[in-house]
């Protein structure tokens, strides 16, 4: 069954477009990441979605049930039976951590509701801290009995806007997989709001980027990362490189790590042609002649489990652009050394070029 | 759908918002629709002197409350001397005493015929007067007395500003070659400079609607000139066109407070604070620092009270059964004051949280808060228009005659909602940021409805900010002067009233019970707010805007 369809919302804040024709729709136990540049009209959508912010244009039903339609009453978000965890966590300062958890089931017996919200606090791990009082726990403490709070009345959806931005790095990953496996087991269908690609990643079972108000591409983490469909979507997640060429009569589009096939593009059209960074091989001696190019390492900095390394061409003008290659572990190369640069098929994606508006 | 009970708020508070303004706006209609040239006549007669007394208190009060209250903020913010934790707060001690307490004090105590001119002609050996002794009963009486009660504002303003100054630009400016002082001199005071000037803008503000002192003391300003037309004369209209010309000062002085307001925004480019480096003050500097942190307290606090509490031990009969009533009468006003401005100051600040993009809302909750900057003299004068037109239209309609609403506590409460409406509503709008929008979204989210989360995340959250608006506008209106004496009905006495009655009647000694009680009631919100002080730490609450708050209040 869809828990959530979203059918051709659109939202303006005065004159800014905030959400522009959206359409997605959410299976029950699924978790879908929205992820885009900040401004891009993901957590509107969230907001819109749960009757925060009232519906200007198109549809929204929950569970198949319709409850906004444009120029129609919508039902009220306290009606909507959806659990929301905010950017801030939002904790009621005056309560307890187990009123706060207690705080959505008003609509149970009161005999039910203290051992409801002590059961939602142990599933986060925090029944320990159920007599403390917000101000007093550490963000990722404030997080966990967030969602708890959230989860307690038992939702049928559930909204998270930015749960992690918060939160310290370290403690990040942890939190994401407990997350992760809660949202999992409540069998409810989640819609995350994320910023970070990696995150989104992580968590969805399918990845929606956006950016100006619109849904780019929508599928599985390891389709969007494969296939983009766009020069956008490849390159928010991941660190690339970026040519720009014309398609030549043998098909293929000449950049600084040689020719790139455009298979379907025909001769004389301007591409755009991202390389992953990672996906730039380099090595001290040319493998096969014609894969590689001839470089000179300019700039070597290792990062731990990856070196990150500046090349340019031995036969570079001024005005050529630089290649970043992300090789794995240490590469012992001096600045100044000279070596073949290669480039790895699966991290190469050919794009008609961009007109310079949307560029 | 959901659009309209915000609406209707919207309305509901713009209907308060109008209510506030009726007044002003019949000061200003009464004097434009004049018949005659009043103003003329008193431009040829009185007026210059009007004018030129208050540019002289509004320059020497300026003057004193900068030195004072920049000086002291600078000691105690700044430098490490001994007695600093307990100057900090007893620095605010002179709110408490109304100017007028202080004044009638003072001519206790100063006067010629008081005991420091008597001590003076013993040490001297004279029979007669001391020839070179000033004379207390003047202008610069005046503005000594109001100096030294109106210093807190910049005082608490400023030391807000320092404190709220980032470490990281003081510091920056030590690596760019400055020396400690030279930091502080050319960074930390520029930087202060938008805080000082909303000090100043306040305490001016209370300088220009004080009645009592300079009333006592012979200096004629323009509140004592409203009141002289409007209750000798009974001439509306010269009241109207005096109040007028005065609400042109305070219209100067809002909006030095306004433009200073949005240039302090300045102070707060960086969010990183530690604790301010300290001077440590030695041997005669440590001195000076307690001697100049020593005086205004003494002369805005302890001389006054302590002067009060002797005359009041020399008249133990006067707490009879008059004085309780009166001060009886004085709860009656305060405590209504108190629950009708908590009332819709609380009822506008939710209207404006429901309807944030409200423009006109917004507009009417600007207006509901310049009633503070409006001298009460000036108040009474619109809201005695307003009532009193409505009485004659009433009775041109019933062919009665009687005083509908001008002749009883109705008008009394109209003038303190208009010019106390805005504590509260302060009070309560900085409650409510503590309640964020999300906590509203979470509450939605979580199955309640608007009134479910008033119930059960406003109301409690804001149980603290309610009880300060009701506290602040209750010790307002017991110490408040002017508007009290033009409004009130006849033979309605309350402690204030009676007090500026005694010492009217050179009856300074009578006087102190009544004075003293005001003194005692008005020191609580001091205490409390010299407690958020104490516990409050740089950086975690907006220290300035909680300042103006309570100093708006106090």
């Amino acid at each position: 069954m869809t828990a959530l369809v979203i059918d051709e919302v659109s939202h303006r804040f005065g004159a800014t477009v905030a959400l522009n024709a959206v359409s997605l729709a959410v299976a029950k136990g699924e978790i879908l990441c929205l992820v885009g540049p900040s401004g891009c009209g993901k957590s509107t959508l969230l907001r819109v979605a749960a009757g925060l912010e009232p519906l200007q244009v198109g549809r929204i039903a929950l569970e198949g049930r319709v409850v906004a339609e444009a120029g129609k009453a919508e039902l009220p978000p306290e009606a909507r039976n959806v659990g929301f965890l905010f950017q801030d966590f939002a904790l009621f300062p005056h309560l307890s951590v187990l009123e706060n958890a207690a705080f959505g089931l008003h609509r149970l017996a009161p005999a039910e509701r203290l051992p409801r919200a002590r059961a939602a606090l142990s599933r986060v791990g925090m029944e320990e801290m159920a007599q403390a009082y917000p101000h007093t726990l550490s963000g990722g403490q404030q997080q966990r009995v967030a969602l708890a709070r959230a989860m307690a009345p038992g939702p049928g959806l559930f909204f998270l806007d930015e749960p992690f931005s918060g939160i310290d790095a370290r403690l990040r990953r942890r939190l994401l997989e407990d997350t992760w496996r809660l949202l999992k087991d409540s069998g409810s269908a989640s819609v995350v709001v994320t910023h970070d690609p990696e995150e989104a990643m992580l968590l969805g079972d399918r990845v929606a980027v956006m950016r100006a108000g619109r849904v780019l591409q929508i599928g599985t983490p390891d389709a969007v990362y494969r296939r983009p469909e766009s020069p956008f979507v490849a390159e928010f997640l991941g660190e690339v490189n970026k040519f720009r060429g014309t398609v030549g009569a043998d098909g293929t589009v000449e950049t600084a790590l040689g020719a790139v096939p455009a298979p379907g593009f025909a001769a004389g059209t301007p591409a755009a042609v991202i390389i992953r960074q990672h996906g730039v091989t380099v090595s001290m001696a040319e493998t096969a002649p014609g894969s590689s190019v001839p470089v000179v390492v300019s700039w070597v900095r290792p990062m731990g489990a990856a070196s990150l390394i500046l090349l340019r061409r031995r036969d570079a003008g001024a005005g050529d652009p630089p290649i970043y290659a992300r090789v794995p572990g240490r590469l012992r190369l001096a600045e100044g050394a000279l070596a073949y640069a290669g480039i790895d098929r699966d991290e190469v994606f050919v794009f008609p070029a961009e007109t310079p508006k949307s560029a | 759908m959901r659009a309209n009970p915000d609406r209707a708020w919207a309305l509901f508070g713009l209907v308060l918002a109008a209510a506030v303004a009726l007044p002003l706006a019949a000061v200003v209609w009464k004097a434009f629709a004049a018949e005659g040239g009043f103003l003329g006549h008193l431009a040829e007669t009185v007026l210059p002197r009007y004018v030129g007394n208050t540019l002289w208190i509004v320059l020497g009060v300026g003057a004193g409350t900068i030195a004072g209250g920049v000086g002291a903020a600078w000691l105690v913010s700044l430098c490490r001397f001994p007695g600093r934790r307990i100057f900090e707060w007893a620095l605010l001690l002179p709110l408490a005493v109304p100017a007028y307490v202080v004044a009638y004090a003072y001519a206790g105590l100063f006067d010629a015929a008081g005991p420091v001119h008597a001590a003076l002609r013993e040490w001297l050996g004279t029979d007669g007067a001391v020839s070179w002794y000033p004379n207390i009963r003047s202008l610069w009486g005046a503005v000594v007395v109001l100096t030294v009660v109106l210093y807190p504002y910049v005082y608490m303003l400023a030391r807000a500003a320092f404190l709220e100054q980032s470490v990281c630009v003081l510091e920056v400016s030590r690596t760019l070659g400055l020396t400690p002082w030279g930091s502080a001199w050319r960074v930390g005071l520029p930087l202060a400079r938008p805080s000082i000037a909303i000090g100043a803008a306040l305490a001016l503000m209370e300088a220009l609607n004080d009645f009592g002192a300079v009333q006592h003391f012979g200096v004629d300003t323009f509140v004592t000139a409203i009141y002289r037309v409007w209750q000798a004369r009974g001439d509306a209209t010269g009241a109207a066109q005096l109040a007028l010309l005065l609400i042109l000062f305070v219209a100067l002085l809002v909006w030095i407070e306004r433009a200073s307001r949005g240039r302090a925004a300045f102070m707060h480019l960086s969010r990183r604070y530690r604790p301010l480096p300290a001077y440590e003050l030695k041997g005669w500097r440590a001195a000076g620092a307690i001697w100049f942190c020593c005086v205004p307290i003494f002369l805005g606090f302890l001389l006054p009270a302590a002067a009060l509490g002797v005359w009041t031990l020399d008249r133990p009969e006067a707490f009879d059964a008059r004085f309780w009533r009166l001060a009886a009468n004085s709860f009656i006003l305060a405590s209504g004051a108190a629950v009708l401005c908590v009332i819709f100051g609380g009822a506008i600040a939710y209207a404006l949280r429901r309807s944030r993009r409200n423009r006109a809302l917004r507009a009417g909750s600007a207006i509901v808060g310049l009633g503070y900057a409006v001298p009460g003299a000036v108040i009474a004068v619109g809201v005695a228009l307003i009532l009193g037109g409505f009485d004659r239209l009433a009775n041109a309609l019933t062919g009665g005659a009687s005083l509908w609403l001008s002749g009883g506590l109705f008008a009394l409460y109209f003038a303190y909602a208009v010019r106390f409406l805005p504590i509260a509503l302060g009070a309560v709008e900085s409650g409510f940021t503590r309640v964020t929008p999300h906590m509203d979204d979470a509450g939605r989210m979580l199955g309640y409805g608007p009134g479910g989360i008033f119930r059960r995340i406003h109301a409690p959250m804001l149980k603290g900010s309610i009880l300060t608006a009701a506290l602040l506008v209750f010790v307002d209106v017991m110490k408040e002067l002017p508007a009290t004496l033009m409004l009130r009905p006849f033979n309605f006495d309350t402690l204030a009233i009676r007090t500026y009655e005694f010492a009217s009647d050179e009856q300074l000694k009578l006087a102190a019970p009544g004075a003293l009680a005001i003194v005692a009631v008005g020191i609580v919100p001091v205490i409390l707010l010299s407690r958020a002080i104490a516990k409050a730490r740089p950086g975690t609450v907006n220290e300035s805007s909680a300042a103006i708050q309570a100093l708006r209040a106090a």
